[in-house]
């Protein structure tokens, strides 16, 4: 019996239809229930979070006429880290006659997840995909144009098809814009009631369902319910557990993190993807990483000095002297092997004060410089202003970061986690990218869920409602309430001598050592132990200065950290049992004699979904077993 | 290297400057970085940190905003105060740094402002209504390269209010532009055109941001590099806006 946590019954995903893949979707929305719409404006929905997930939702939902709440935590909801992606959106449009199908963008979704995700969702998004772009184009998203006047589109790693569709390197921005815009059109309408600068600090469960949240005003430092039918979080991923990611300063897991400890089961949560495209650490001063689209690799090639030693300039050392060591050990694929081989590979011929090198002079010979500055002029531009380097005469420096979260909160087919009432979408759920998302996939999950997924299904619970009112006096409610006031004034009155930064670095870099791109359970077990002190030693000796009836930047801060302590210790409970490596979860222990990971089926195709049990407490296991019924398990080879 | 801040603290009605030494900081460093070290000093001495507002730290969510000697974002071209480094400052020098200053804007603290008046301006027509799963093909309307290139160019707007910052008369007509811009040189955008431009200058104006005497500080000051040009087309569109008759 292990000793860090307990095995409980197992959860499958009930709502899950069967029979043809190709029509489950079409079934299960036929099988759900409909809202008429006459009823729907006395049916409300509050959602968290405004990137492509929330955002899209708020808006559809407010066209569809229900009443919606929509919450964030930035000053606009235009700014949510969405907002940041650059390289792409797949759709399965088959649009450069390339042998492209949604089939093939369902296997490649699936294999690519190492075969830890659901056939039946990933199907579903591939459907999907090709709505997404209709929809966008539509909404005046600029995606990049050939000279006809129709969609660009390009091959993005991990993919032998060119189904990326991309707005330069500023896709994220113009999909969340999109979605932005059509938030605030139905705010206009009255339809939604925006709340920004707001911060969710608990979700409130009444008689077993999910029927408001206690929100924290980060202006005026209130903290006050909101109460709706059910309630949608939107709130992405909990990368900056690792201190260091690529995420957004303010990206928290607190809303998931939060509703966990309420009772919704925590799916896969050491699954985190590691970028191998990232701006190297400068010193100690970092705050976060930059990315740089992996769509770079297009077209630069990556590589080492032979020599490790080798202290000369990149310019200077000779093409001899070179190893390109993703062409020489993926030939297939070669500088486009997906995110997790490309990063491992890196990290294991170098390391994060030399970084590797990413090299354009080849493309610059064969396209001109005009044309790789048509291409990733932006790119290259925020390079040099990063570091002050020109990368069109100097290769640029890469190293691999954290950037996304595949696991999340547990979640059926219609996005519904085990608290009846709570629905999560985008990258604060598990439920699409299994062990490994692909490139130009997040866009499109998140899109998919927020403006087809949840309003083709959330109707089926929503026909149930209105449900009984409640209000400030129901007991739960006050509990709720009362428990996020004594948290501010608990993280205030510790008055310590320590910054809530010094102990996010410290966690950051414990996690990032031992749960990062490569685990053992020697490594493990130690970050087990010490997770607990160092949590402990938080409640101790966190400063946090200042009162909580104001704007007070270092308090949000305290909240968010000290939620990333318990997550945590989840996240290397959870890579300690899955003795197995599949996609970004690396066990040194089980690997080919190549060095490849090595997948464990027999034991391990099945989703842990972890249930709360109190700080510090064993959580319990509850495993959905997989099935795959049309694509077979293989291992994942781009050799 | 070595800096002296003079930063703009307020937490009442009014504000005022206070200096702040810094040693010992790495050309390397953002500006936003070297806020975090003078922040956690002072946290350390018991004193209330510097409240600025930030997020993505790569310069596209728009978060950030600060007048830097007087320049918004600071000295660089085409660069956030987030993506500032220090690099381009000289050992020794003194910087001031204040939040944005306009009526719109009012400031939350120290160098927090609210700029929720922009998200207003969207919402009076900065959209192209339509309803999820409503859209044809992608392909069923080419769109000429040259105007997608130009709606790209204009969509690139972050909404930091740097435009409005550099203004003599307070404007945000570059942010307005730029959205009219955006959406009304693409096909999906042409049967809300004339509407939007009048509808977004409206609630522009109802704000209380400035009008636009063409000064031409707002370009250069901008982290986007929206053109001008696209006020020209604004003014344009807002012409036929109030001249045509329309539902919306």
């Amino acid at each position: 019996m292990p000793d860090t946590h307990t095995e409980g019954s197992p959860i499958a995903d009930q709502r899950a239809p069967d029979g043809p893949i190709e029509s489950r979707w079409d079934r299960r929305r036929f099988s759900a229930r409909l809202v008429n719409p006459a009823n729907r404006r006395n049916r409300s929905v509050i959602v968290v979070g405004t990137g492509l997930a929330g955002g899209a939702a708020a808006a559809t939902l407010g066209e569809l006429g229900y009443q919606v709440k929509s919450f964030c935590y930035q000053d606009s909801p235009r700014r949510a880290h969405s907002i940041a992606a650059q390289g792409g959106i797949n759709a399965a449009k088959n649009y450069r006659n390339d042998g492209d199908s949604v089939h093939r963008l369902f296997y490649d979704t699936v294999k690519g997840g190492d075969f830890r995700s659901r056939e039946s969702n990933v199907h579903r998004l591939a459907q999907i995909s090709v709505e997404i772009i209709d929809q966008c184009v539509a909404q005046g998203v600029p995606f990049a144009r050939e000279y006809g006047g129709l969609l660009d589109t390009r091959s993005f790693g991990g993919a032998q098809v060119s189904r990326t569709f991309y707005a330069r390197g500023q896709t994220g921005q113009q999909l969340l814009l999109g979605a932005y815009q059509a938030l605030e059109r139905q705010i206009a309408a009255g339809r939604v009631e925006m709340h920004a600068r707001t911060e969710m600090l608990d979700l409130i469960v009444v008689d077993g369902r999910a029927r408001g949240i206690v929100v924290r005003d980060l202006v005026t430092g209130a903290v006050s319910s909101h109460f709706a039918d059910a309630v949608v979080l939107a709130t992405g991923g909990y990368g900056n557990v690792f201190h260091l990611s690529t995420n957004a300063k303010g990206c928290n897991t607190t809303a998931i993190w939060r509703a966990h400890r309420r009772g919704a089961l925590f799916a896969n949560p050491c699954f985190t993807q590691i970028h191998p495209t990232c701006i190297p650490i400068s010193g100690d001063h970092q705050s976060k990483l930059t990315l740089m689209s992996e769509s770079l690799r297009n077209d630069g090639r990556v590589w080492v000095p032979r020599d490790a030693h080798d202290t000369r300039a990149p310019n200077d050392i000779p093409e001899d002297e070179r190893d390109y060591f993703l062409e020489r050990m993926y030939p297939s694929f070669g500088n486009l092997v997906p995110r997790d081989i490309a990063s491992r590979a890196a990290k294991n011929i170098s390391d994060e004060k030399r970084g590797v090198y990413l090299d354009f002079s080849d493309a610059i010979k064969r396209l001109g410089a005009l044309a790789v500055e048509q291409r990733y002029g932006n790119l290259f531009e925020m390079y040099q202003r990063i570091t002050g380097d020109d990368p069109y005469k100097t290769p640029m420096r890469i190293y691999p970061a954290v950037h996304y979260t595949m696991g999340g909160l547990w979640v059926d087919y219609d996005l519904r986690s085990t608290i009846p009432g709570l629905y999560v979408i985008g990258e604060a759920n598990f439920s699409d990218h299994g062990a490994n998302r692909l490139g130009a996939s997040a866009l499109m999950q998140g899109l998919a869920d927020g403006y087809f997924v949840l309003p083709g299904v959330i109707g089926d619970y929503l026909a149930d409602a209105p449900f009984e009112a409640v209000d400030d006096s129901h007991p739960a409610v006050a509990d709720t309430l009362s428990e996020v006031r004594g948290r501010v004034t608990t993280l205030l009155a510790v008055n310590g001598d320590r910054t809530v930064e010094s102990f996010h670095r410290e966690l950051g870099r414990l996690m990032w050592d031992e749960c990062g791109m490569e685990r053992d359970e020697a490594g493990l077990r130690k970050a087990l132990e010490r997770i607990p002190e160092l949590r402990a030693e938080f409640w101790q000796r966190v400063k946090v200065p200042g009162t909580g009836e104001r704007l007070n930047q270092e308090l949000e801060k305290a909240g968010r950290v000290a939620d990333f302590f318990e997550l945590a210790e989840l996240m290397c409970i959870d890579a300690l049992h899955r003795a197995e490596s599949c996609g970004g979860h690396f066990r040194t222990e089980s690997q080919t004699p190549d060095g490849e990971a090595l997948r464990d089926d027999a034991n391990y195709a099945y989703v842990a979904a972890w249930e709360y049990t109190g700080v510090g407490q064993p959580p319990v296991l509850h495993k959905e077993e997989l099935a795959f019924e049309h694509v077979t398990p293989s291992t994942r080879s781009y050799s | 290297m070595k800096l002296t801040l003079r930063i703009w603290r307020q937490s009442s009605a009014t504000g005022r400057l206070v200096d702040y030494e810094l040693e010992d900081l790495s050309p390397d460093m953002s500006f936003l970085e070297m806020l975090d070290v003078l922040n956690e000093r002072l946290i350390t001495a018991g004193d209330d940190p510097v409240a600025f507002d930030h997020d993505c730290r790569e310069g596209i969510c728009g978060m950030c905003g600060l007048m830097i000697n007087g320049m918004a974002h600071g000295p660089e071209k085409a660069t956030t105060a987030c993506q500032l480094h220090l690099r381009h400052f000289k050992d020794g020098d003194v910087i001031t740094v204040e939040p944005w200053r306009a009526e719109p804007f009012p400031v939350v603290r120290d160098l927090v402002v609210d700029r929720s008046a922009f998200d207003r301006i969207v919402a009076a027509g900065g959209y192209i209504s339509v309803p999820a799963g409503s859209a044809p093909d992608a392909h069923a309307t080419p769109v000429p390269k040259p105007d997608a290139d130009t709606a790209f160019e204009a969509a690139a707007c972050i909404g930091c209010g740097a435009c409005v910052a550099a203004c003599p008369n307070g404007s945000g007509m570059l942010f307005t532009a730029a959205k009219a811009t955006h959406l009304g040189v693409l096909p999906q955008g042409q049967p809300e055109r004339y509407s939007r431009a009048r509808d977004m200058v409206a609630e522009h104006d109802a704000s209380g941001f400035g009008g636009c005497t063409n000064a031409g500080e707002c370009t250069p000051a901008c982290p986007k590099g929206i053109p001008l040009t696209t006020i020209a087309r604004l003014n344009a569109d807002l012409l036929r806006g109030h001249t045509i008759r329309s539902d919306r």
